[in-house]
């Protein structure tokens, strides 16, 4: 049979299962605002899991790790360590935001700053720029998703309309299901996840070197630069590695959709085991570097290193499983994108649009804004991620330095009492507007270190400087809720 | 908002110290431990040993609630 048609027809099995998980999820309950995007609150230990799992693993691990790995060597190091780290400072910050958001009914990261700093052009600025780097983030699980069904249809579908096809589904389930919907398909996109990993991972170095440890030897007989910082680059030493580890650690987690994924759980509790147990679910990290050290000596010479992972298994394999690969990376792809588009689209409906222009929206008015908003929004990432060709690590780094602002507000918010509404706006303010520039005039790294982390230190000397000049007022968690903005 | 215990905070910046600060001491090829390089060796090894950290950090916490108010105990 057509090695061609084999591999389609596995990647259609797999996106359809996926689609219909999606939307059968949500037909048990009634979708007002609170079951959609937090799941009424009720998601237990497992579900909080996949969720997390789902939404952090991405198409990011699946093809910008062994890119790195591939193109880049020893850097590619940082991945390994920032996903333990980012539980560790996780663990300390999302049971907390838990307990304010079912404290006040909280639904969005930018209900935590109106709620703690009481000031509605704040929050309407948050969810800002909540959205406008989720876009990034959303056009390169796209870009991902149209390289992996270009590559495992063996050319026959090309990316855009594979990319166009993917997320009409994913906007339909997410408008049906909300959160629910995004949660079960994570069931089949990790199960699928965890053994292609696992078994490519292991495969490709047997199959080729005849095992792990012989490809190591072999690299560091042919590459050894290869295998320690900076690697093939110049100036990805360690001082960038410091750099970098600490801003995506503290940073990762202010994604504004991991606040909503975070209110759906059922207790504080639940997401404190899960920070616990969450670093084991990066063991499937180091086998995916492995597929790209491996082509490093089977496949030099790529033109774009976030292919090797996928040109190797189709060297390797048969159709089917190229198709599984293709189905698997699909859903990687689609099911953290329905929680972003979930999460933009609340934070325009309604911490800007309610907030700002209309205060006087009903929140069943505010859900229908949102679910028309779930289309712009995927209209608007569809286009750019056809229009444009930035490599996919570009863009997630630039997702990082951007949410990684959020990081005083939201700290400082929880454990001090002495930080000020001005304070926090301003050095968000000052964060992003050292950041942007930085990254379009293409200066990251700056002087060995992260341009993200630069600003993200910057933002946190305003942020005290201004709260020891003009001291906050009465305010906080502790206080009873004083804003007359519905929330 | 409650803060959290200084023992719990010492065990998290034992992770941070051995996978973040510490990078330029690991960071090389040799010695290769089970046929991987060192730094892969030292990374992977902290991928099982952070939870290890992290769950003792929890057990202080949760000892610490408990006194508050009983924790919840909805598992998986």
């Amino acid at each position: 049979m057509n090695p061609t048609v084999v591999a389609l027809a596995i990647i259609s099995i797999i996106v359809a299962t996926g689609s219909f998980v999606g939307l059968y999820a949500g037909t048990r309950h009634k979708m007002d605002l609170e079951q959609w995007i937090v799941g009424d609150r009720g998601f237990g230990m497992l579900l909080v899991w996949l969720l997390t799992a789902g939404e952090i693993y991405t198409t990011f691990t699946f093809l910008g790790a062994s890119g790195w790995a591939y193109s880049k060597g020893g850097p590619v190091l940082y991945i390994l360590a920032y996903q333990p780290l980012m539980n560790v400072v996780a663990f300390f910050i999302l049971p907390q935001v838990w307990e304010v958001g079912r404290k006040y009914r909280l639904q969005t990261q930018a209900d935590f700053f109106q709620v703690r700093y009481n000031n509605k052009f704040l929050s309407a600025f948050v969810a800002l720029v909540g959205i406008a780097f989720i876009i990034p983030y959303l056009q390169l699980q796209l870009t991902g998703l149209g390289m992996i069904v270009e590559v495992a249809s063996y050319g026959a579908i090309h990316r855009t309309p594979a990319m166009i096809l993917a997320f009409m589904i994913v906007a339909a389930f997410v408008l049906t299901s909300g959160i629910r919907g995004v949660a079960w398909v994570s069931v089949l996109k990790d199960l699928l996840l965890l053994f292609s990993a696992v078994f490519i991972g292991v495969a490709i170095p047997y199959i080729y070197f005849g095992g792990i440890g012989k490809m190591f030897a072999a690299l560091v007989r042919s590459k050894p630069a290869h295998l320690v910082m900076p690697g093939a680059t110049a100036n990805l030493g360690h001082s960038w590695y410091i750099s970098t580890v600490l801003l995506v650690s503290v940073g990762f987690y202010m994604w504004p959709q991991f606040f909503g994924a975070s209110f759906s759980a059922k207790s504080s509790d639940t997401l404190r085991r899960n920070a616990v147990v969450m670093p084991f679910y990066s063991i499937t990290m180091p086998l995916m570097f492995f597929v790209g050290l491996a082509a490093t000596l089977i496949l030099p010479g790529l033109p774009n290193g976030d292919l090797s992972m996928l040109t190797m298994v189709r060297k390797t394999f048969p159709a089917w499983f190229l198709g599984l690969i293709g189905g698997a990376g699909a859903l990687t792809a689609m099911v953290p994108a329905g929680v972003m588009i979930l999460t933009a689209a609340t934070l325009f409906a309604k911490n800007m649009c309610r907030t700002i222009l209309f205060p006087r929206m009903t929140d069943q008015q505010v859900t229908k804004l949102a679910k028309i908003s779930v289309l712009v929004i995927t209209i608007a990432a569809l286009r750019s991620a056809i229009y444009s060709s930035t490599t996919l690590v570009y863009l997630l780094l630039v997702g990082y330095g951007g949410v990684g602002q959020f990081f005083p507000g939201v700290v400082l918010g929880l454990y001090s009492k002495r930080v000020s509404m001005l304070g926090v706006f301003a050095g968000m303010v000052a964060g992003v507007s050292i950041f942007i520039p930085l990254m379009v005039t293409k200066h990251d790294p700056i002087v060995g270190l992260n341009a993200g982390f630069i600003a993200l230190c910057c933002n946190f000397t305003v942020v005290a400087a201004v709260s020891l000049l003009r001291p906050a007022g009465p305010g906080g968690f502790d206080e009873p809720l004083q804003s007359n903005v519905p929330v | 908002m409650h803060r959290p215990s200084t023992g719990a905070i010492l065990f998290a910046l034992i992770p941070f110290v051995a996978i973040c600060f510490s990078v330029t001491l690991w960071d090389r090829i040799y010695p290769m431990v089970l046929g991987l390089p060192f730094n892969f060796f030292w990374l992977i090894a902290w991928l099982l040993l952070t939870p290890l950290c992290m769950w003792c950090a929890y057990r202080l916490e949760a000892t610490r609630a408990s006194d508050a108010h009983r924790p919840d105990s909805s598992g998986p």
